[in-house]
């Protein structure tokens, strides 16, 4: 079926219309997270809390999880450059670190449930949990988006459309979006135990 | 003098409209021919628009058959419903001596509870601004179609699915979620604690948490096309009130639902994961559960900062369609249309900063309370500006009492007695004593439910030939409006003494109270309204499908003479709205009764007087 093409040009703003939907997008993610954090603070400030420390391998997943995002920006770059080689074999690589970042998470809460932190229990492991894996969901869905990319990098030939730069940017700035959430989520729990 | 110069339209949009290359049926286009992909999975705005509308209708029904059936328990507790039987099953008991039968007490709960999340999220939310925002925002905006005609399409089948999740609970052998629409654990937490908070809460967060997703996938379009997919000309300044309204409304939605998802999220895992996020100390059965630790007011806060803005959600689209319908219907421009645009700004910011007034008796810190109080009384400010507004727009108009237009007089009226009584129940020392009585039920129907309801009818009496290209019949709309209107306050008047009397709500029956008795008569007076107002919206609901195919035929394109784009499209519309170019915009949307003349349309360049005066500012 044939789908609307709906005229951008004539409009004032450069944005692609598709980009600022995925920057209203995070907006309400980043909604969603202040609320867990709230409710964070929230429940932290009424007592009965238990505190504890993360576990290092949290910060290791982290370094990670940046290294990804400066792999895939540089895989983006290579792309438009007219880069083949560069680009594909980064985009794997940044695909790759994206599973290593969710099987660190899952050591990070094996780890915690080792020294007793559950799920059930005292809500400050219950929060721990549940914002991370909420995260970890949400790095799901850029993974998946990622998964699309490699997929199309080695099944059709190499040429730079318009549409196929812009599926690449909106992967690129979820991913970044995911990546800093990350890092805001690792230090809110760090400096509020 | 200015020099009279006749334009036409199809002429004007040729010469001065921009081309995009639109063609209708480009490249073999099968689109329009399938039914399957021009009625049911369409990418088209005003199709989506009309499936949301009559899904809309749909649950409309539901919710408010429901809401008789509860009446008829509350103004006649003692007569036999035996007759209900046929439709609701083992609901009604059946005494085996005498043959009267009674609503069972957990379905008059569960009732309750449909009944509210039935009209605040599926009719009100997304038969309301969903109808309305997809079917002008691209239209009154000169846009081919949405931002994402595909999302747009997603966003309907999620509210569908949503909707086919709840209508399955209802008919659950435990039935459906019984702990009222607000959702507090511990009855929705604990699958044990009712019969309704089992099965029937999981299908109650299943269908909701796939609306949650509707609303944000349609907020996201809609904010988009508004900012990015307005035609030439159409600056912010020029846009109808009806789009800000949308506008604002979805900005409100994609900051607030994902609030209510992480809430919904926490409730999730307190049910199937173990965890004590909003349960402490509880015994069910005698038994002590193991929850220690959490907190239900955590739940409170994080639904109302959703269920708060909820509110404005609701009413913002009604606003906007009732500043458009009066000026239209008035031949007047709207009084004060920036002062407009601002306080829909104001009342929306304001929205998210008064949540706790839902929860002044609820353990919140009294001194916590004041700031809410202010912050609540502050949004008097901006509604009143608004309806200072609407009636200096209808004062010394031509005004036509049609249908749409006694409907938006409806909406101003009802919004002003709602809102007073949301002055009393702000103040948080009033609140000891109204507090869950019938006084919030009667606030919170007149401001919101009635109100919006209005507003929606006046949209969609006015918006009929764009939708459908024939009039609904003018007799039954009034006898509807007429009817509506008395009614709504016959139900809702006397609420407001009943519970200043300190009559609950939510209550199966009163006679065990002494106090309460006294009010027998007003509650069966409130039923047999409340009976009449039914009857008159199923008057509405024949009048809508008969005039779909009946109704007189709509000849040329503007029949309310109004300025906006939507009218310059043709009668029959395909998709992508204008057949050749799209219309440039050269002026606001307001110009009625200007220069002699009764209205001059969007499209019309601006004369050399008006140039001279426009360089002036």
């Amino acid at each position: 079926m044939a789908i609307i093409t709906t005229p951008y040009e004539h409009t004032s703003s450069k944005i692609h219309p598709l980009k600022f939907a995925l920057w209203i997008a995070m907006a309400s993610m980043t909604m969603m997270f202040g609320a867990f954090t709230s409710a964070y603070i929230v429940r932290q400030s009424a007592g009965n809390w238990l505190e504890f420390e993360l576990p290092n391998i949290f910060f290791v997943s982290t370094v990670v999880l940046l290294v990804s995002s400066l792999t895939l920006h540089t895989a983006y770059r290579s792309f438009v450059n007219n880069m083949e080689i560069r680009y594909k074999s980064l985009l794997v690589v940044s695909f790759l670190l994206g599973i290593t970042f969710l099987i660190l998470q899952y050591l990070g809460w094996t780890s915690l449930f080792s020294v007793g932190i559950d799920l059930k229990g005292n809500p400050s492991g219950s929060f721990l949990y549940v914002i991370t894996g909420m995260h970890a969901l949400h790095i799901v869905g850029g993974l998946a988006a990622m998964l699309v990319g490699v997929l199309i990098a080695f099944t059709r030939k190499y040429k730079i459309t318009q549409r196929r730069k812009i599926n690449f940017e909106l992967t690129l700035q979820y991913w970044h979006f995911v990546d800093l959430l990350w890092v805001y989520l690792l230090i809110f729990l760090y400096l509020s135990r | 003098m200015a020099e009279v110069t006749k334009y036409n339209e199809e002429v004007l949009i040729e010469e001065q409209g921009f081309d995009d290359q639109f063609h209708e049926h480009h490249h073999g286009d099968k689109y329009q021919s399938s039914f399957i992909f021009k009625y049911i999975f369409s990418m088209d705005h005003k199709i989506i628009a009309r499936q949301f509308l009559i899904t809309g209708i749909f649950w409309a029904l539901i919710g408010a058959a429901m809401s008789i059936i509860f009446r008829l328990q509350l103004g006649f507790p003692d007569e036999s419903i035996a007759w209900l039987k046929p439709f609701l099953g083992r609901w009604v008991q059946i005494n085996a001596e005498t043959g009267i039968g009674t609503l069972d007490s957990q379905f008059y709960y569960a009732l309750v509870t449909m009944h509210g999340t039935i009209i605040v999220f599926f009719v009100l939310t997304a038969g309301l601004s969903g109808t309305f925002s997809n079917l002008l925002i691209p239209l009154q905006l000169g846009a081919r179609d949405m931002a994402s005609p595909f999302l747009n399409m997603l966003s309907y089948w999620f509210f569908f699915l949503a909707g086919i999740v709840m209508f399955y609970s209802l008919f659950l052998s435990t039935g459906p979620f019984s702990g009222g629409w607000t959702a507090y654990p511990p009855l929705s937490a604990l699958p044990q604690a009712s019969s309704g908070s089992g099965a029937g809460m999981t299908l109650w967060l299943v269908s909701l948490t796939l609306f949650v997703v509707s609303v944000l996938l349609g907020g996201m379009n809609y904010i988009t096309t508004v900012l990015n997919l307005r035609t030439r000309g159409m600056s912010l300044w020029r846009m109808p009130l009806t789009i800000w309204a949308f506008f604002v409304t979805a900005i409100i939605a994609l900051l607030s639902f994902p609030v209510l998802a992480s809430g919904f999220f926490l409730l999730i895992a307190d049910r199937g994961l173990g965890t004590s996020f909003y349960l402490s100390d509880i015994f069910v059965a005698g038994q002590a559960l193991e929850y220690v630790g959490g907190s239900p007011i955590l739940f409170q806060h994080l639904f109302w900062f959703l269920g708060h803005p909820e509110v404005y959600i609701i009413i913002l689209p009604a606003m906007g369609i009732v500043s458009e319908v009066l000026s239209v219907q008035a031949r007047k421009p709207i009084f004060g249309y920036k002062a407009m645009v601002y306080s829909i700004l104001a009342i929306a910011f304001l929205s998210f900063i008064v949540w706790a007034h839902h929860m002044f008796m609820a353990g919140v810190n009294p001194f916590i309370s004041n700031f809410f109080v202010i912050f609540t009384l502050i949004i008097a400010v901006p509604s009143a500006v608004k309806v200072f507004n609407w009636i200096t727009t209808l004062w010394g108009g031509n005004i036509r009492l049609n249908s749409p237009m006694l409907f938006a007089i409806g909406f101003v009226s009802l919004f002003i007695s709602g809102g007073l009584t949301g002055i009393f129940l702000g103040n948080s020392a009033i609140d000891i004593q109204l507090h869950d009585t019938y006084f919030v039920v009667a606030h919170f129907h007149i401001v919101m439910g009635v109100a919006a309801m209005f507003g929606m009818f006046a949209g969609i009496y006015h918006w009929f030939p764009k939708m459908f290209g024939t009039f609904m019949n003018e007799t039954l709309g009034k006898i509807h409006f007429w009817l509506t209107l008395i009614g709504a306050y016959a139900i809702f008047w006397p609420m407001h003494y009943i519970g200043m009397a300190g009559v609950p709500r939510r209550y199966y029956r009163f006679d065990g109270f002494d106090a309460f008795g006294q009010f027998t008569v007003m509650n069966e007076f409130i039923t047999i309204a409340a009976i009449i107002v039914f009857a008159a919206q199923v008057l509405f609901v024949v009048n809508f499908f008969w005039s779909i195919n009946n109704g007189k035929k709509m000849k040329t394109k503007n029949p309310w003479g109004a300025t906006t784009l939507e009218w310059t499209t043709p009668i029959e519309a395909g998709h992508g709205n204008w057949p050749g170019k799209i219309p440039t915009v050269h002026r606001w949307a307001y110009d009625y009764g200007k220069d002699g003349k009764d209205f001059i349309s969007q499209i019309i360049p601006l004369s050399e007087e008006e140039k001279a005066e426009e360089q002036h500012h």
